[in-house]
């Protein structure tokens, strides 16, 4: 299967939106051991400014990947997903991810094209809240094992 | 928490090393948590079946597991506005568990935004698992 590069420039219309709760933030801060307690404790989040418990920053990945499954799973995509590796992950924040937001993603195909028997993709995806605040933007880069061909 | 006052830090300052654990029952967690249910992440045959020595963690989970050390330096999560990295080699967790080390030194400072940005060295076993990543902070 080779990546599909007809579709470097698309973006897909948004998703979600993904509700964020603050058990949602405690077991992702628990499972990458931040301790933090602006993740845990309302009172210490408000008290830094914030308007309740809020998201370590890589936990914005779980709302890019599930905005970037319409993309790889399309069948014109050209993705086999179960070759697919992380190669490459950066974050901008606008703001924290916070408990109470209602999370909408759109993802930019930035590259898609073989290399060296691989495809390399590149996905920008942009999570904004359901009022329109920008969040953060998440780019991912993924190999395809043997996704050149 | 206190956030960090930028006129307290100077390039060069270095952090850690923190040492890190990383179970099978940590990566159970954060698949939960992060909806990333690949099995190379727990299932040992499966992982092996694909090539792979062992079960991985989630270079997410490494990359986030790293990220705590600069937000707690930082004293506030919130604070960080940048993050990036490579993958460069696999965290391999065999069923006796493992360990990452993360090493911080700040690279530049802007004192006019109050951003610094902080290099991390992440490692397991000795050997470099992630490349590049860099982490820009807000401080005080």
């Amino acid at each position: 299967m080779a990546v599909n590069t007809d579709f470097v420039g698309r973006t897909y219309p948004p998703s979600g939106p993904y509700a964020v709760d603050a058990a949602l933030v405690a077991s992702f801060a628990a499972a990458v051991g931040a301790t933090d307690p602006v993740h845990t404790d309302a009172e210490v989040a408000r008290a830094a400014g914030y308007a309740d418990v809020i998201a370590p920053p890589t936990m914005a990945v779980r709302f890019a990947q599930m905005t970037d499954r319409v993309y790889v799973t399309d069948p014109e995509a050209g993705i086999d997903y179960s070759r697919v590796a992380h190669g490459e992950q950066r974050f901008v924040h606008h703001r924290p991810i916070t408990a109470g937001d209602e999370v909408l993603g759109s993802v930019t195909v930035d590259q898609a094209r073989p290399a060296g028997g691989h495809a390399m993709i590149i996905t920008r995806t942009e999570l904004t809240t359901t009022g329109g605040e920008a969040l953060a933007t998440c780019v991912s880069t993924m190999v395809v094992r043997g996704g050149g061909e | 928490m206190s956030v960090r006052q930028l006129s307290e830090v100077a390039v060069g300052d270095t952090i850690g090393p923190v040492t890190i654990p990383v179970t099978r029952d940590t990566l159970v967690a954060y698949a939960n948590a992060s909806g990333d249910q690949n099995p190379i992440h727990q299932n040992e045959a499966f992982a092996r079946s694909v090539g792979l020595p062992d079960v991985i963690a989630h270079g997410m989970w490494t990359m986030g597991a790293a990220g705590t050390v600069v937000s707690d330096w930082a004293g506030d999560a919130g604070r960080v506005v940048q993050y990036g990295t490579r993958f460069t080699q696999p965290v391999v967790v065999p069923s006796s568990g493992s360990e990452i080390v993360v090493r911080g030194v700040v690279k530049s400072l802007d004192s006019e935004s109050s951003l610094a940005t902080v290099e991390l060295t992440t490692t397991c076993d000795g050997v470099k698992v992630l490349g590049r990543c860099l982490a820009v902070v807000r401080l005080d």
